[in-house]
């Protein structure tokens, strides 16, 4: 009999899985159900969609078509149950969906703060198209926002809605932002590059009630007493997984659904992988959350081969992303972090736990004017780094990390202040290459 | 803001104009498709990229503009050593 597949989620690793399946088993019946009428889209190009760098068109990478010919199912609708002793899913609208192998990559969606007036017209959060689409109707309409939050996807509403020529007040909790990823200084570039952008920083400030008129956001109340008038609020507190469906059937999970390095859940006809996974490392004994989109990707695919019959274990590489924090491109890649930050609950999106372990590192440093670049040294390895600006290291320092290169020989050069770390990292990066080009 | 980013890609622009090709580092790439939308011929960089293969397509311009514009630093440029080649024969 053929094996039915059937994936829940229709984002990266939702295809990604898809995609490996089929590769795998040519007959395979494959089922993707999705709840987002657009089908999948390039979640991180939102915003720019939302700067006005891309048009929604160019958002979609693979379409409907392209899946359709690779003779994978789509059904458009919410999973609403899923009964793992009759191997069948419910979806919402009340048909059922038989699978022998089941992928729950449902992804995450933001969290929102216990603030009286979060459910008022004018409150958006930045998780999928239509959400984007709704801020920039919105934004035709609106001329002053509050922006709420921190990590990356704050800063991104922030920028998308200052193009919009929006004034925009960005509330802070403490006294600095990202202070889980960022040192201090590193903070206070982002920040000056904001101000200069026209953007109002409140620090230690929170609100308090998001204030209406007519069900209408109005303003926002602060807990000095203070009211900044607007006419949208956006939140970006960090995102909380979609675990509804495996909570229901008592998956093992913690932050997310746990699973194994085969991206096996704790019922071994049911895998997860992506934003609601948090997977088993096995060099490091614990389960770790991302929400990147190349890891995801990854334990998509991964999953999908190992649905399809295979034993490939996911292996975790060192967390990375590209981002552009006010303008500025931002590499952070591996551990850099220093722990909490009160302006996130949890994980925030293109965000990793494991940037904010405080790594058993040294850090050397190089900045002046915008352009930074700070790396953590291990005893024998580079552990992490965060490039802001100048990005010519960027490429250098991931593959670095990412291959563990033994930094024996230039370790000294490093932590030495007057030596200079750029060209020590870039020598050592070039002849490593060609050493390991020819291994 | 970006605009500062703007010029300093122009400059990538001009020094790109040589011949070679264009190289995709899949492990930086998330799939928005400013390389794809900045083709002048639209070649779909963003499916090499998916597919970490290097731009070969014979129409391309190899002008540049997917590297340039990329805010990921996903794609270089590699440039063929046609010359090199030939010289040293
Ligand atoms: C604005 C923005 C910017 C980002 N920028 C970056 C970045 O720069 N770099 C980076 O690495 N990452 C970034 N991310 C994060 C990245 O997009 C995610 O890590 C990635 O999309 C996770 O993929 P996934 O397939 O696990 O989940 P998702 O892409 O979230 O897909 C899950 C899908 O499942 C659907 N679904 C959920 N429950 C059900 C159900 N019961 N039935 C049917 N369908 C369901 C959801 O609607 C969704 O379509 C960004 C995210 C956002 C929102």
């Amino acid at each position: 009999m053929t094996q039915r597949f059937v994936i829940i989620g229709t984002g990266v690793a939702g295809i990604a899985a898809a995609q490996a399946i089929r590769q795998q088993l040519p007959q395979a019946s494959i089922t993707l159900i999705g709840d987002e009428p657009d089908l999948y889209y390039s979640r991180p190009g939102l915003a720019y969609y939302l700067t006005k760098e891309l048009p929604e068109s160019s958002l979609f990478p693979i379409r409907r078509s392209a899946l359709q010919k690779l003779n994978i199912g789509i059904v458009h609708g919410r999973a609403a149950q899923i009964d793992p002793d009759a191997h069948r899913i419910q979806l919402a609208n009340g048909q059922n969906l038989p699978y022998d192998r089941l992928l729950i990559a449902t992804g995450a969606s933001a969290a929102l703060p216990k603030l009286p007036g979060t459910e008022l017209e004018g409150v958006v959060k930045l998780d999928n198209l239509a959400d984007t689409r709704h801020i920039i109707k919105l934004a035709r309409k609106t001329r002053t926002a509050v922006v709420i939050g921190g990590g990356i996807t704050a800063l991104e509403i922030v920028e998308g809605l200052a193009a919009r020529k929006i004034a925009v007040h960005y509330l802070l909790r403490r006294d600095r932002y990202w202070s889980s990823v960022l040192e201090d200084e590193e903070s206070r570039v982002i920040e000056t590059r904001l101000r200069e952008e026209g953007v109002q920083i409140h620090y230690h400030t929170q609100a308090t009630q998001i204030t209406e008129k007519r069900g209408r956001v109005a303003g926002v109340l602060m807990q000095d007493g203070r009211q900044i008038p607007c006419q949208m609020v956006a939140i970006a507190v960090g995102i909380r997984p979609r675990l509804e469906l495996a909570a229901a059937i008592g998956l093992r999970m913690e932050r997310g659904i746990l699973v194994n390095e085969f991206l096996q859940t704790s019922q071994p006809d049911i895998y997860a992988a992506g934003d609601v996974a948090q997977v088993f490392d096995p060099l490091t004994g614990y389960y770790n959350m991302d929400s990147l989109w190349g890891p995801a990707r990854q334990q998509g695919y991964i999953a999908g081969l190992n649905m399809a019959g295979g034993q490939s274990p996911y292996q975790k590489l060192a967390p990375f992303n590209v981002t552009r924090l006010a303008g500025l491109t931002t590499t952070i890649i591996g551990a850099v972090g220093n722990g909490q930050d009160d302006d996130l609950v949890g994980i925030a999106r293109g965000d990793s736990e494991t940037w904010r372990q405080l790594p058993a590192a040294i850090a050397a440093q190089k900045g002046f004017d915008i352009n930074r670049m700070r790396v953590m040294v291990g005893s024998q390895f580079l552990i992490g780094a965060i490039v802001m600006g100048d990005q010519t290291l960027s490429l250098p320092l991931q593959h670095l990390i990412a291959e563990k290169a033994d930094i024996t020989a230039i370790r000294d050069d490093l932590l030495n202040p007057q030596a200079n770390l750029s060209e020590t990292l870039l020598d050592f990066w070039t002849s490593w290459r060609n050493d390991y080009a020819t291994q | 803001m970006s605009l500062k980013n703007l010029f300093r890609h122009e400059n990538t622009r001009r020094q790109a104009l040589v011949k070679g090709y264009v190289v995709p580092e899949t492990a930086r790439c998330v799939q928005c498709g400013i390389c794809s939308y900045h083709c002048p011929i639209e070649i779909d960089v963003r499916l090499h990229a998916w597919l970490g293969q290097s731009v070969k397509d014979r129409h391309c311009l190899t002008c540049g503009e997917c590297v340039a514009r990329c805010p990921r630093g996903v794609l270089s440029f590699e440039v063929t050593r046609f010359f090199d080649e030939r010289g040293n024969a």
